[in-house]
């Protein structure tokens, strides 16, 4: 007659009933294992498709090494991978803040020109002011400047129910063209140039390189701190304040959140803007510690590789974090790929969107490597068992 | 056809939800099934349907080995399930959802309709189900369609219908009438297997009782002789307090007033049309009616979750009527909501995070902008001793906790601050045995310290052991109203059908 549910259950004491979970197996895999299979099999792939290609073994082989010594061989290799992870990392943690609270964010593109064109115009204006005004007030354009173009998406949302993916890839478009058309005309366009090109930024507000004294070529700059700051505040941000409550609440269940008192409106107008504020982050990011200067298309993509970055760190600012180092890494190797081997830097991308489809797919991955990983009866069973 | 399971074990990993479960389908009888929520009832009728494949054990049909391999196989075996949620295409016919799937076929695969209906019409004669096959679904009221899905079974050729909670959505006069059904199909031979974890209605219908507790048969009873409090103990595993203690009713002030209030639903049709009433310091006023008249939306009115039309509401002598949901629950209005799942609480959120879901605004949680997790944690350690969730840590995900403990973390939530006026909305939906004792005591307690209590329940059982005055909804008016000392039953299920009340008092 006995079984589980009569036993006399003591109450749990309080001590226990404030005991964190120890953290599982299945927990550690999924967060360590599945990604590096995934770059893996991604690799593997990537070595295919130069086979089918026609690229002969050898050259595969040079391009791989290419990749690691490019992306961490030596100490330039390592500044350039920096360098590209900062403004990736930024613009993924503003996407991964929308992931949490509901909303699909396409636009950080759009918000990192407009970000970064701000930073320019201020970084080229006020001269005469010292850097430690100068820099923190163009950043501080970019970010308000990114935030404001971002909020328009939230607040169509809000108020008429306009779905922000829609919405975000439009003002993407404006973005491109807005600023196409302030780099072709005064006061933006350089003086003497008949093409898109923008005033250069005044030295008082550019982002220090950090290892200039070792050899002027090492790009690295002051971005890789504001990169480890903005990681910082978006963890606290999400994890340790009401309005980050109230966004992972929002993104949750909104029936929910609106049933807590909290008003959605306000959150996804709070959750763009912040999104917004970091996008433009990054695109003052570029302007100010990389190019100097803005032109057409400066974001290069980073808005939509920022996405694939979110993703990749499943929406945690930490795995974010390390989900920017591994795309930097990659875009860094890449370009030596490139140089070394002749293979196109496009593999790199086909690469990185392997990488994703496989670690936005962690079954598949346990499927492929058996092996690898312990058997699988903790919380999905448990689910299952629930439902039933 | 006999059917029989044995030593049917089913595990979900190391969940251990069936265990050597030997159990017998007699044609002709009617097999009542009791147990509480996660009992393994379902999972158990899933077995047998096909659904699920049994660890270890068979199923015997007719004393010969029978292995399904999926719903299909269980079917053409002759075995059907009217689930708790039906799965009727709105927009069809009776006739057409009836062939669903089976349709009967003229030449060029064209879809025989006169057949259809014949065959429909038929089987509605045979068992005295009475449903016109030309009916649109969503034209017919809830009793209607379960005769429809009970029709559908029936089509299939079930030799053995599994019925899994089907009184959950009824009135009481349409629970009468669906005893009439399955009686019918019992003297027509064909074998029952009714679950529930009511225990009056498996003692009126079942021929013979099985109680399933943590995944085992623990008992068998003979309908005639048991009583309520041996079932319910067997099927908790400890003896039940039935009766919530009620002191006798001493209202105050008048806390809530609503005036001629009427609010749209989702799809802007009226849901709430001029309700009156008012609730006073210190008694329980009950909102019954059957699901879908209108309690859900005066409900989201009360709390600030739907914006009425017109009227008002009036809280304590202060127009709240447009007020916000975070307003009125500083106020001191607690709000148990309908549906726990949807919007109560947030399965991906901790214990401690859910305990604090509409109150971590509060100083005592924040400062500032920060939240202050170490006090939140204790908080709702607190909560779940005081209100004995059944928990392993308050960081355990409320998506992982029973129905039941869920359900307490919400109440605990809810009653774990100073309230004036208690809104409970289907407080005990889901809830096992145990459970509903205890919550009704918490909302007991609230009543006598001097809350304006409203429950909102489609159980009449529960509306008549909380309330003091009892008012029923139909399609959005109250059209009656019953002190509870007085009323009777039948009259509140006849005025929850729509039916004119004879009763006492009807409200202008």
């Amino acid at each position: 007659m006995s079984t589980p549910h009569e036993e006399p259950r003591p109450r749990t004491s309080m001590d226990d009933l404030l005991k964190r979970a120890v953290v599982t197996r299945f927990d550690i895999e999924d967060i360590i294992l599945v990604p590096i299979f995934a770059v893996i099999i991604a690799l593997i792939l990537g070595a295919l498709t130069m086979i089918a290609t026609g690229v002969d073994l050898p050259t595969i082989g040079k391009s791989f090494a290419a990749l690691l010594t490019g992306s961490v061989g030596s100490l330039n290799a390592v500044s350039e991978s920096l360098t590209a992870a900062a403004p990736l990392t930024l613009a993924a943690l503003g996407i991964a803040l929308g992931f949490r609270a509901g909303l699909f964010n396409i636009g950080a593109e759009g918000q990192l020109l407009m970000g970064g064109m701000a930073a320019v115009v201020v970084g080229f204006s006020f001269a005469g002011l010292p850097a430690i005004v100068h820099i923190p007030l163009a950043l501080a354009a970019g970010m308000l400047v990114g935030a404001l173009w971002a909020s328009i998406a939230g607040w169509l949302r809000a108020a008429t129910g306009a779905h922000e993916v829609i919405s975000t890839i439009m003002l993407n478009l404006i973005a491109f063209r807005l600023v196409d058309y302030l780099l072709r005309n005064p006061p933006v366009q350089r003086p003497g140039r008949s093409d898109p090109i923008s005033r250069s930024v005044l030295d008082s507000a550019e982002l220090p390189q950090l290892l200039s004294a070792l050899d002027p070529n090492l790009r690295i700059h002051a971005g890789v701190f504001l990169m480890l700051i903005a990681v910082a505040i978006t963890f606290w941000l999400l994890f340790r304040s009401t309005i980050g409550f109230e966004f992972r609440a929002a993104g949750a269940n909104p029936d929910a959140a609106r049933y807590g008192g909290m008003r959605s409106g306000a959150i996804i107008v709070t959750v763009m803007a912040v999104a917004g504020a970091l996008a433009g982050l990054a695109g003052a990011n570029q302007v100010l510690g990389v190019l100097g200067r803005a032109s057409p298309g400066f974001s290069a993509g980073i808005g939509f590789d920022a996405i694939a970055v979110a993703l990749l760190g499943r929406g945690h600012p930490v795995g974010v974090l390390f989900a920017g180092l591994l795309f930097g890494a990659l875009e860094a190797g890449g370009r030596q790929m490139q140089v070394n081997a002749g293979v196109s830097i496009d593999l790199i991308t086909i690469i990185q969107a392997l990488i994703v489809v496989f670690i936005a797919a962690p079954m598949l991955v346990r499927t492929l490597f058996p092996w690898a990983f312990a058997k699988r009866d903790g919380e999905e069973r448990k689910m299952t068992e629930e439902a039933s | 056809m006999e059917v029989e399971l044995r030593g049917i074990t089913k595990r979900f990993g190391p969940v251990v939800a069936n265990s050597d479960v030997n159990l017998t389908i007699r044609p002709g009888e009617v097999l009542g099934l009791l147990g509480e929520n996660g009992a393994g009832k379902t999972t158990l009728m899933n077995v047998l349907s096909g659904l699920y494949t049994a660890d270890e054990g068979e199923i015997l049909i007719d004393g010969k080995p029978t292995r399904f391999d999926g719903a299909k196989d269980a079917i053409e075996a002759g075995i059907g399930m009217v689930h708790q949620h039906f799965m009727l295409v709105p927009v069809f016919t009776v006739a057409e959802n009836v062939v669903l799937g089976v349709e009967p076929t003229k030449a060029l695969d064209r879809l025989d309709i006169r057949a259809a209906r014949k065959q429909v019409t038929d089987i509605s004669t045979q068992y005295g189900l009475q449903v016109d096959p030309d009916a649109v679904i969503e034209q017919l009221p809830v009793g209607m369609q379960q005769r429809v899905e009970i029709i559908k079974v029936l089509f299939r050729s079930a030799d053995v219908i599994v019925f899994d909670e089907p009184t959950a959505v009824l009135t009481p006069q349409e629970v009468t009438e669906f005893f009439g059904i399955v009686r019918s199909l019992r003297d027509a031979g064909k074998a029952l297997v009714f679950i529930t974890h009511k225990l009056n209605e498996v003692i009126e219908v079942a021929d013979r009782i099985q109680v399933l507790r943590g995944g085992k048969i623990v008992g068998e009873a003979d309908p005639k002789t048991a009583t309520d409090a041996d079932l319910a103990e067997a099927m908790v595993g400890r003896p039940v307090q039935f009766v919530v203690h009620k002191a006798p009713c001493r209202p105050r002030d008048v806390v809530l007033e609503v005036e001629n209030l009427t609010v749209a639903n989702d799809r802007d049709e009226v849901a709430v049309d001029r309700v009156s009433f008012v609730a006073r310091e210190g008694e329980t006023v009950g909102l019954a009616g059957v699901h879908g008249n209108g309690q859900t939306e005066l409900v989201e009115a009360l709390t600030g979750l739907r914006d009425p039309l017109s009227g008002t509401i009036r809280y304590r002598g202060q127009d709240i009527t447009h007020a916000s949901a975070r307003d009125r629950h500083k106020l001191g209005i607690a709000h148990i909501p309908e549906d726990r799942q949807r919007s109560g609480m947030i399965g991906t959120f901790t214990v401690a995070e859910n305990a604090v879901l509409d109150t971590y605004y509060d100083d005592r949680f924040s400062s500032g902008l920060n939240m202050l997790w170490q006090q939140v944690h204790r908080a709702a350690a607190q909560m779940v001793r005081d209100f004995d969730v059944r928990t392993p840590s308050v960081f355990t995900l409320a998506g992982h906790l029973s129905g039941g403990n869920q359900q307490k973390l919400v109440v605990a939530r809810e009653f774990s601050r100073d309230t004036k006026m208690t809104i409970a909305s289907q407080p005990t939906r889901g809830v096992d045995v145990g459970s509903i004792e205890y919550i009704h005591k918490r909302i007991m307690d609230a009543r006598d310290e001097w809350d304006a209590v409203i429950v909102a329940s489609t159980e009449l059982t529960e509306i008549m052991a909380l309330s003091d005055r009892i008012l029923v909804m139909f399609s959005g008016r109250v059209v009656a109203e019953f002190d509870s000392e007085e009323a009777e039953i039948h009259d509140i299920g006849l005025a929850m059908g729509g039916a004119p009340a004879k009763a006492a008092k009807v409200e202008a």
